[in-house]
């Protein structure tokens, strides 16, 4: 995938939330790394921090939250150290976004046309003329049909996937290096999620652009992402390639997921899946130790009393937890 | 086997107003005539996408929305027609389990009293006798009896699922009406409700009628589908049937949509073009034409009949026929 530079070197990220009931520590130490034209799935639950490290990446997050430590060095330097005016000028040009709602992200008094155009004479040194030209087959590009008359059309007369079309549209309108997806598919059906898919795809090898694809789905990241990092309150817990990470979990809580989904192939249904127990701790009391150990089968005194660090648990593959998961996935 | 439920050319359609006097300028054909029957103790599912009227139909077959036209007939007994006082003892039988544990449950009702409700509503048992069948369903769907006086914000949204499931069961229904049970819990929470509606379902004998759109949710827990698009019912078959052998286009192109947790399987996916038409205008004809690589000109003209082609799998397509032959070409 890609060459081997490094785009996106996330440093032990943490990122808090100040609130009258206390603190939340929504990213506690978040560390990835995506290279030039690879693809990260970022998937957890709600409450992981996985929409909260993207806010994070992109200076966006708004009191009561603050990035508190880490660094974010993105070609060679650190975001946290840029100004807001130079900030600006990433935004769009070099990290493009796409949010789940199209809805919410889209402004409902100005046109789609109106709308990615904007988002051109920004970032771009050229003329009005140029730039609607460009907008139309930005529209063209995503596979938006008749252009030119979608072009001049209101959010509103657009449907759920057309709109995420016109979102991915201006998102590429300045070919960024670095293209951030948050649940930009999961309000959408299944059938048109496959054509926001694989427009996704098609976009990417064409352009050679990194994604950073955050999911709660994890059918989805094995489809999409080249690398995993899974999240679990606020940490990463297992971080390698696709394949190691689905078919070798280490972790208990990805191998209590990939187990608990219920499976297309499986010849018994009507029989108990097998479920992990209890829910995600509430972020103002976190257990003590690892985070996951109320709800590990495998937890040890060593589990409530220390935090795991990330460490190798196979060649490239990480997994913060001191019991990491023996068996392979089929076997059970 | 015998028919818990029979529902014969069901139709809703909700008027849109507009005008200075608001009046129906046009309908939302949500359900436009659909027969299916459900078998005692089965769980029968309604998928489609967004707009294909499934959330509807469940609710239209319980009367929580009064159909324009059609039959439903309820343990051998025509409910259409009944009056809503006529109506009261039956719901005793029939329930609903709703998709949003949040907006569902009343907030300023402690969980105790949110179970115990129906039984006060159909005047079931004394007081002392409503608190102890509060107390076992409580214990059945796995929530503490601790938790009797806290209220619903004090909740996770798993376990505001399982109140929702409780006051559900209270009565002791035939049959529940599960409307998108897990959609909104997360993956790691919607096995443990998953297995908690089939875990019930062995213990007290109950009938599903399960609207849903994630199909391996749907795949796993229940034994016939019918497949919904656009207010019609385009496919219907046992579960492993229906997933080994779909036969409507739109069966084959939404299954092939389904993502697999397998980075190794790569799928031949087909994709579909455009989106679902308005519910308002449905195009002529069969409903999917727009968007099938086979559509033909009698697609346009002629709307296909739901027919069974073998062994009660049926199909809605003109190029589907008796013996599951398929003779449909791309266009």
């Amino acid at each position: 995938m890609g060459n081997n530079e490094l785009l996106l070197d996330l440093r032990n990220l943490q990122t808090y939330f100040f609130t009258d009931d206390g603190v939340v520590k929504a990213v506690d130490g978040m560390s990835f790394q995506i290279r030039k034209g690879e693809v990260l799935g970022l998937v957890g639950e709600s409450g992981c921090g996985k929409s909260v490290a993207s806010l994070s990446i992109i200076r966006l997050v708004d009191k009561p939250g603050k990035v508190v430590g880490g660094e974010i060095i993105f070609k060679g330097e650190d975001l946290l150290k840029k100004s807001e005016e130079e900030m600006r000028k990433i935004r769009g040009a070099e990290i493009g976004m796409i949010f789940q709602e199209p809805m919410t992200s889209l402004n409902p008094v100005y046109t789609i046309g109106n709308q990615i155009m904007e988002a051109i004479l920004v970032h771009q040194d050229i003329g009005e003329e140029e730039a609607q030209k460009r907008s139309i087959e930005l529209l063209k590009l995503v596979g938006i049909p008749e252009p030119e008359r979608r072009f001049n059309q209101y959010p509103h007369e657009l449907s759920g996937g057309m709109r995420q079309r016109a979102m991915i549209a201006m998102a590429m309108s300045s070919n960024p290096d670095l293209l951030i997806s948050d649940e930009a598919t999961t309000a959408l059906d299944v059938t048109i999620q496959a054509q926001i898919l694989e427009l996704m795809k098609d976009l990417q090898k064409r352009t050679g652009m990194a994604v950073l694809f955050i999911t709660h789905d994890l059918s989805l990241v094995a489809e999409m992402a080249d690398i995993v990092a899974v999240a679990y309150t606020g940490k990463i817990v297992e971080y390698s390639d696709v394949r190691s990470v689905f078919k070798n979990p280490k972790h208990p809580y990805t191998f209590g997921l990939l187990r608990s989904v219920p499976s297309l192939v499986n010849e018994q249904r009507k029989v108990d899946l097998p479920a992990i127990e209890g829910m995600v701790p509430s972020p103002y009391h976190m257990p003590n130790g690892c985070h996951f150990h109320p709800r590990c089968p495998f937890a040890t005194d060593v589990c409530r009393r220390e935090m795991p660090e990330l460490e190798e648990k196979l060649p490239s593959h990480y997994a913060r937890c001191f019991h990491p998961v023996e068996v392979s996935k089929e076997v059970v | 086997m015998k028919k818990l439920v029979e529902v014969q050319n069901l139709t809703k359609y909700f008027p849109v107003l507009g005008g200075v006097f608001s009046r129906p300028i046009g309908w939302v054909k949500a359900v436009d005539d659909v027969s299916f029957h459900i078998y005692e103790g089965e769980t029968f599912a309604l998928v489609g996408e967004s707009g294909s009227g499934k959330t509807t139909c469940g609710k239209t077959v319980i009367r929580l929305i009064e159909p324009t036209k059609g039959k439903i007939i309820f343990e051998g007994k025509e409910i259409t027609k009944l009056s809503q006082s006529e109506m009261r003892p039956l719901r005793r039988s029939m329930q609903i389990i709703f998709q949003d544990p949040y907006g569902s449950l009343n907030p300023r009702l402690p969980v105790g009293e949110i179970i115990r409700e129906p039984l006060l509503v159909h005047n079931i048992g004394t007081k002392k006798e409503q608190e102890d069948r509060v107390v076992d369903v409580m214990k059945l769907v796995g929530l503490s009896p601790e938790y009797l006086h806290r209220y619903p914000h004090e909740f996770s949204g798993g376990q505001r699922q399982r109140i929702g499931i409780a006051r559900a069961i209270v009565l002791n229904p035939k049959f529940i009406v599960a409307d998108e049970p897990v959609s909104a819990l997360d993956a790691s929470i919607q096995a443990q409700v998953l297995n908690l509606l089939l875990d019930l379902q062995k213990k007290l004998a109950l009938t599903y009628l399960l609207v849903a759109h994630n199909l391996a949710v749907v795949r796993h827990v229940s034994d016939r589908i019918a497949v919904t698009y656009l207010g019609k019912v385009i496919e219907v078959a046992e579960t492993t049937e229906l997933f080994s052998v779909p036969l409507h286009p739109y069966t084959q192109a939404l299954l092939s949509a389904i993502p697999v947790p397998d980075p190794d399987v790569k799928r031949e996916r087909i994709l579909l073009q455009g989106d679902i038409p308005s519910p308002i205008n449905p195009p002529s004809g069969c409903r999917f034409r727009t968007r099938c690589r086979f559509a033909k000109d009698i697609c346009k003209e002629k709307e296909p009949p739901l027919i069974d082609v073998d062994g009660e799998h049926y199909v809605a397509c003109h190029f589907v026929k008796k013996g599951k032959k398929t003779e449909y070409t791309v266009s």
